[in-house]
């Protein structure tokens, strides 16, 4: 398959890539793994008629901690995170999270960017930066914005960023001590998107109890879920198999799948709930100590 | 639309072309530069027969843009024999028969060639984790596994 014809550039710098995104407006998408834009557009499933390829622009692959954040440079490719011996003792649940991300070959090429600006509820970064309260920096022609996590969302392949803007990096709050977490995912095969998934971060008090819950759903709507109110109600409770039973099931209200050839509706429902529950035990476990 | 220059050391030899934008880096081997033995085999990056080396890392080609590929390194399975020899995974697939009908086995040897480079004593779960965006519709994957055993082998031999 061949895509529709577009015009391509390379820039060498962030500003030589935001002006070329401002000279282009809508007419210009961005490239960085090109691992979901690429197939779109040999699907003609979308269209540009320019790419602003950023993969020479020098410093948005990094892994580091900084100032109180995890913070994760916009092009850092999926292999990179699997690889990185940080993600894996901090955070493993951005870890288990690039682990089941496509395949490996295509995580060599993947970025975590992508992943997030595509804005495909069906993408497993989204779910995890939910559970994780993190933030994401754009850059465009005004400089640089935070925007929460919670308001990047805005639609079906749709985010708040403008056409001008490019995701330059993810910041995580650093987690307290005492704090876990795991991602879920259940698909058909290696490769596909998830049937559903969940992500569970949590942070235990003194006592064990729970002091903060982050729990997120991937493909269960038109866009990547936060579970409030199963978060909301994990708050202080002791973390024990029927807190978790009680929040699974309040998680799973909050899924509102569409049937497909992976499964009925009530099918996607039950297994976000199964998932949660696993995801919040692992998560649990882990921020007792266990690995 | 705009037509780009490239540069791309292609197994070794440096190729230069003028190429469209939106002309595939798997296309840009088998048709300007007749590298048939890379395949294509879904066209929509989930079968890994088109996979090639980009600067080392296992990719798949159908999935990279042409002009992405400037001023970097590709190895396609053209470029595994080296003065007449076969490389050690090459070996392992012909001793441990890792193919039956051999479509996805360029993309199989490529992907197993940079696991061995960067994990020269993988497990079978290693193996099969590394191979698992490569699909093999006629093995069961038993003899490919197998093959890449009998390449680490053979390699730590050497």
């Amino acid at each position: 398959m061949i895509p529709a014809a577009f015009d391509y550039h390379s820039p060498g710098t962030l500003a030589e890539a935001i002006e070329l995104l401002g000279r282009y407006g809508e007419d210009a998408k961005v490239l960085s793994g090109g691992q979901s834009l690429l197939p779109l557009l040999k699907l003609r499933l979308g269209s540009a008629g320019h790419l602003v390829d950023i993969g020479r622009v020098p410093g948005l692959e990094y892994i580091r901690e900084e100032g109180g954040y995890l913070k994760i440079g916009g092009r850092t490719r999926e292999s990179a995170i699997e690889a990185s011996e940080l993600v894996r003792r901090k955070y493993p649940i951005l870890a288990d999270t690039a682990a089941v991300i496509a395949d490996p070959l295509v995580r060599n090429l993947a970025t975590v960017g992508g992943n997030l600006a595509h804005g495909d509820p069906a993408n497993d970064h989204p779910a995890t930066m939910l559970a994780l309260r993190a933030e994401v920096v754009a850059t465009g022609p005004k400089g640089q914005r935070t925007i929460p996590i919670d308001g990047f969302f805005t639609g079906l392949f749709s985010t708040a960023l403008s056409p001008g803007e490019i995701l330059t990096e993810i910041r995580i709050p650093v987690p307290p001590a005492r704090s876990g977490g795991a991602y879920v995912k259940l698909e058909r095969k290696v490769g596909d998107f998830a049937t559903a998934a969940a992500a569970a971060q949590v942070t235990l008090g003194g006592g064990g109890q729970i002091e903060r819950a982050g729990l997120g759903l991937t493909n269960a709507g038109p866009t990547p879920i936060r579970a409030q109110a199963a978060e909301q109600f994990l708050k202080g409770k002791k973390a024990d198999a029927s807190a978790i039973a009680e929040a699974s099931r309040l998680a799973a209200q909050a899924a509102s799948p569409s049937p497909d050839r992976r499964g009925a509706v009530e099918y996607k429902k039950e297994m976000a709930r199964v998932l949660t529950a696993r995801a919040l035990a692992r998560a649990v476990a882990r921020a007792q100590g266990a690995q | 639309m705009a037509r780009h220059k490239i540069n791309v050391t292609v197994n070794g030899d440096a190729r230069q072309a003028e190429v469209e934008s939106r002309l595939l880096l798997v296309h840009f081997l088998r048709e300007n530069l007749r590298l048939t033995g890379t395949h294509i085999g879904c066209d929509t990056t989930h079968c890994g027969a088109c996979t090639v080396l980009l600067d080392g890392v296992p990719v798949k080609s159908c999935t990279v843009l042409a002009v992405q590929a400037d001023g970097r390194e590709v190895t396609t399975v053209e470029g595994l024999e080296k003065d007449g020899k076969l490389h050690p995974v090459q070996e392992g697939f012909t001793q441990e028969h890792g193919l039956q009908c051999g479509y996805c086995t360029p993309g199989m040897m490529m992907t197993s060639c940079a696991l061995l480079a960067s994990n020269p004593n993988p497990t079978e779960a290693e193996i099969r984790r590394a191979i698992s965006g490569n699909l093999c519709r006629c093995t069961g994957y038993v003899n490919i596994v197998k093959s890449v055993q009998h390449a680490a082998a053979s390699a730590r031999a050497r």
